[in-house]
């Protein structure tokens, strides 16, 4: 198998020369920057319900033991089911074992990141149920049998063209160019399978411990379907979703909606507390929670990096970040793309495998400052860089700082240097952006400075 | 040991070491986290803009619901509002209503003269998805975010608002609350600890934004959301 | 005042006229210079590749030699960055850690330095020409430096600023990452050189000359006509 690494340096050549690709990516983006600005100065003091937002977050992930423990215990007193996944093992086995239990042939799932983190649909289809993606988006990717583009905007790399040629060819439609048509496609495609399934699977974006409830952000009303239709209803959802109170959304959901999409509050905000109710007219015979693990502890049990599992999964950072802009998602090669994917696979999915997304930033900052829970994530980045370094030192790279420490702390030498390669630089011409070119990886695409006859130095003690 | 001692036992270990509280990157702490009981009166401050006059707040609803493309309909009685939904069923061609039994439903129930599904003690899915329209009551409106605040006490279950093509929200104007954390208040205490298993912020009709960012109504749930209130 | 100029490693070799504008800028407006010849660099390139006890064997050096300067003046916002903001995260936990916190708290960035701590935004500069200003990330966002450059090239006489579309966002120089990443890097400077070209400016002003090497390094190789130049340079022009 190809290492992680290799394939994303081959993905990001790839990307960064697909203009086609790289211009939706961008319009896209613009079209959020401009309705993510006008909805954040609605506020009377963003940066007040950030700060506030992020100790609510700190609270709930420093005592999330006490608070797990309350959320738990709260939902099965309403008459749902917790269960406790250490790992994606654990927990495909246990919705399979609802799965089976139940007697299911048919599955509804609404976006669960979750789910594509612990690969759950290709579970499910390989004993031979039927698994079918309900928000739009997870729908597309879904029939292109290709994991999520951007974990709130799953199918934003695609065209409409490209969409209506999917459509025609697996759902027989015809073709159009018109969004609004092919919405429509999509939505005759599903609409019976929510009647029809025999059980829901849905994520969840935030717990709430005070109540025992899950609550589920979405635009398009298939969560609700999905949670509303099937007598059984699965939320497979991380341990570091839970809030301490109800009330905690009153700020989280303005701010999920205004970060995420630019939007005042997203279309359906959800609270799910349990199964159908006595005196209820419909919703699930069963509802299960099923809280997963898979190595969030490990984050946790790094007080230096675990405000990252404050995220909400707005998808701000990948939003501003001018890494996902010039080479997708894919490239990513997680779950969870973009800055905050880049802070936590390493954690999630092993140091040495995943360091080469925390090398691929410029550690421009814009992730940090645009966060709605303020996630110090270039920073973790930098840490990621510290830890992988100090746990398997590239000796080459060593070597070079040392040499160059060592340059450096001489002034004479270092000058010494300059001049050596200010003499030499017309000889670079003969290699320049060739193999032989020590400077190539830069000489490729750009010039390199010329090293001025004249230095500061020389400047300064020519003056005195 | 359980997974849930296993899981927890590990969370214990995790949280040995304290973490600093956010906002302290390069000294800009607030030096505390502020509880959310401390929190809970200031987040209103922070929030978008409400006034604190009855019109401005219908006016904002009014104009949160244009930009949602609600249909919000603010009316003087119960007459215009029967009126008005005759209308609608006209023009709509409704051929069936799916409605619940409630203080404000039962007034128009029997005068719109249609086949009704009574979602009400259980329905059938299928009787469901072939109704025109979905009428509801609900808690409350937010001006702020121009939502409709149901929960399967108020609104008939939790499908009624949604799988039909039409949802009908029947509203009186003292209903009309100013912010988010206001709506979490009422649900407190009309509720608290007894919640009911389903609550719901709809905000505009369903919507998606999927395919090139564009906006399209009516994905899964309704292409329409019209609010009459009284 | 006496002012301390740090001069960074790729100010002194290959854009000195950048550190000579700002030692003559600070002497017309009375201050006397010390310049600590022994300084080159301020450990970032170890730092941001993770090998921090490489960077701490350079860093020593800086913070010993300054920390009892009365002000110290770095010529580029990212080095004021990591002198300001990355110091005390590098000797947190070692003997330097009080040091770093108080060589943080009386360093700035030169722009910074005018408008903030001397309170002066014209100094008689002539500079005829239309001009875009690039914002260098560690400047703005580990510093929160945006208004301070606009405010002194405001008082150029004959200067016209014009805003670039994305002025905040990186043009993906990012030190090690230019080399170590040079698709993505260059992908993103062409989108910069891009929208600085779209704005018909003669030239792309910042504050930082590490964004501007990489950003003239694109231009020179697509053969444009359109020029870099560092924030000093403009404010010393007659």
């Amino acid at each position: 198998m190809i290492a992680p690494s290799t394939q994303f340096k081959q993905d990001a050549i790839r990307i960064t020369g697909d203009d086609q690709r790289l211009n939706l990516i961008h319009t896209g983006m613009k079209k959020y920057e401009a309705s993510r600005g006008v909805r954040q100065s609605a506020f009377k003091d963003w940066q007040s319900a950030r700060q506030t937002a992020a100790e609510i977050k700190w609270d709930a992930i420093n005592h999330l033991d006490t608070h797990l423990v309350e959320f738990a215990d709260k939902l099965e007193a309403n008459g749902a089911k917790v269960h406790w996944a250490s790992n994606a093992q654990q927990a495909r086995d246990i919705i399979m074992g609802i799965v089976r239990d139940k007697g299911a042939r048919s599955i509804v799932k609404s976006k669960v990141m979750t789910g594509e983190e612990i690969h759950l649909n290709q579970a499910l289809e390989k004993e031979g149920y039927d698994v079918v993606e309900s928000d739009l988006g997870e729908y597309i990717v879904q029939l292109r049998h290709e994991e999520p583009y951007h974990f709130v905007f799953p199918a934003m790399h695609l065209a409409r063209g490209e969409i209506s040629d999917l459509f025609e060819r697996e759902l027989g439609s015809a073709p159009t160019d018109n969004p609004e048509e092919l919405t429509m496609i999509a939505r005759r495609a599903i609409r019976e399978k929510y009647i029809t399934a025999d059980i829901g699977i849905s994520g969840a974006n935030f717990g709430v411990a005070e109540t025992g409830m899950i609550s589920i952000t979405e635009n398009e009303g298939n969560a609700r379907l999905t949670c509303a239709m099937p007598n059984v209803h699965i939320s497979l959802m991380g341990i570091e979703k839970v809030l301490p109170k109800l009330r905690d959304l009153a700020i989280f959901l303005p701010m999920l909606a205004t970060a995420g999409s630019g939007q005042a509050l997203t279309g359906y905000n959800s609270m799910y507390r349990g199964p159908r109710a006595e005196g209820e007219s419909d919703g699930p015979e069963e509802f299960h929670v099923v809280l997963l693990d898979n190595r969030r502890t490990e984050l946790l049990a790094d007080p230096e990096q675990r405000d990252a599992l404050h995220c909400i999964r707005c998808g701000a950072c990948l939003n501003v970040c001018p890494i996902y802009r010039n080479i997708g998602g894919h490239a990513y090669g997680t779950t969870y793309q973009g800055p905050i994917g880049s802070v936590i696979t390493p954690h999630l999915r092993g140091l040495q495998d995943w360091k080469h997304l925390s090398g691929a930033s410029s550690l421009c900052g814009a992730c940090t400052q645009t966060c709605p829970v303020k996630i110090n994530l270039h920073e973790h980045l930098l840490q990621n860089r510290r830890n992988a370094s100090s746990e398997k030192p590239v000796w080459w790279e060593k070597i070079a700082f040392k040499l160059a420490g060592f340059a450096m702390n001489r002034p004479a030498l270092f000058q010494l240097g300059l001049k050596v390669a200010h003499l030499a630089q017309p000889l670079h011409g003969l290699v320049k952006g060739s193999v032989l070119d020590p400077a190539r990886a830069w000489t490729k695409t750009r010039e390199l400075p010329e090293v001025a006859g004249e230095s500061f130095r020389d400047y300064w003690k020519k003056r005195s | 040991m359980s997974e849930r001692e296993n899981i927890l036992q590990r969370v214990r270990e995790a949280l040995r070491d304290p973490a600093p509280i956010p906002g302290s990157h390069h000294g800009e702490s607030t030096g505390f986290p502020v509880s959310e009981a401390e929190a809970a009166p200031t987040i209103s401050q922070w929030l978008p803009e409400v006034s604190e006059s009855e019109a401005e707040r219908f006016e904002l609803f009014e104009k949160n619901s244009m930009d949602l493309r609600t249909d919000f309909r603010l009316l003087d009685s119960e007459e215009e509002v029967l009126e008005q939904l005759a209308g609608l069923a006209k023009t709509e061609n409704w051929q069936k209503v799916a409605i619940h039994e409630g203080a404000l439903t039962d007034r128009f129930r029997d005068k719109l003269n249609l086949p009704l599904l009574v979602t009400d003690g259980g329905y059938e899915a299928t009787d469901l998805e072939q109704c025109d329209v979905g009428i509801t009551e609900c808690d409350a409106l937010v001006a702020q975010t121009g939502s409709v605040l149901v929960t399967a006490r108020s609104a008939g279950g939790r499908a009624l608002s949604v799988l039909p093509p039409h949802h009908v929200v029947l509203v009186r104007r003292d209903q009309l609350l100013p912010d988010m954390p206001a709506a979490f208040t009422l649900l407190e205490q009309r509720y608290a600890p007894n919640y009911p298993s389903f609550i719901s912020f709809i905000t505009g009709p369903s919507r998606t934004g999927d395919i090139e960012r564009i906006l399209v109504l009516g994905a899964h749930g309704p292409k329409k959301l019209t609010v009459f209130c009284w | 005042m006496k002012v301390t100029l740090f001069i960074p490693c790729f100010i002194d070799a290959c854009f000195p006229r950048a550190g000579i504008s700002m030692v003559e800028i600070l002497e017309q407006l009375g201050h006397s210079i010390d310049y600590p010849e022994e300084l080159t660099c301020c450990g970032q390139p170890a730092f941001n590749s993770g090998c921090w006890a490489e960077a701490r064997d350079v860093a020593e050096r800086v913070v010993d030699r300054l920390v009892d300067a009365d002000a110290v003046v770095v010529a580029s916002g990212s080095c004021g960055a990591m002198l300001h903001n990355f110091y005390p995260e590098l000797f947190a936990g070692t003997e330097r850690e009080q040091a770093a916190k108080t060589l943080a708290s009386k360093t700035s960035e030169f722009s910074d330095f005018l408008v903030s701590k001397l309170g002066v935004t014209n100094l008689g500069a002539r500079f005829p020409a239309k001009v875009t200003f690039h914002d260098g990330c560690h400047g703005l966002r580990e510093l929160g430096i945006k208004d301070q450059p606009r405010a002194l090239l405001a008082e150029v006489e004959g200067l016209e600023l014009v805003e670039m579309e994305d002025a905040e966002t990186c043009c993906g120089f990012g030190g090690t990452f230019a080399a170590k990443f040079p698709m993505i890097s260059t992908a993103m400077g062409d989108r910069k050189c891009g929208n600085a070209g779209d704005t018909e400016a003669e030239f792309i002003v910042s504050n930082d000359s590490s964004c501007l090497m990489h950003i003239q390094g694109l231009l020179d190789r697509q053969g444009q006509s359109l020029k870099t130049i560092h924030l000093a340079e403009i404010l010393a022009s007659r």
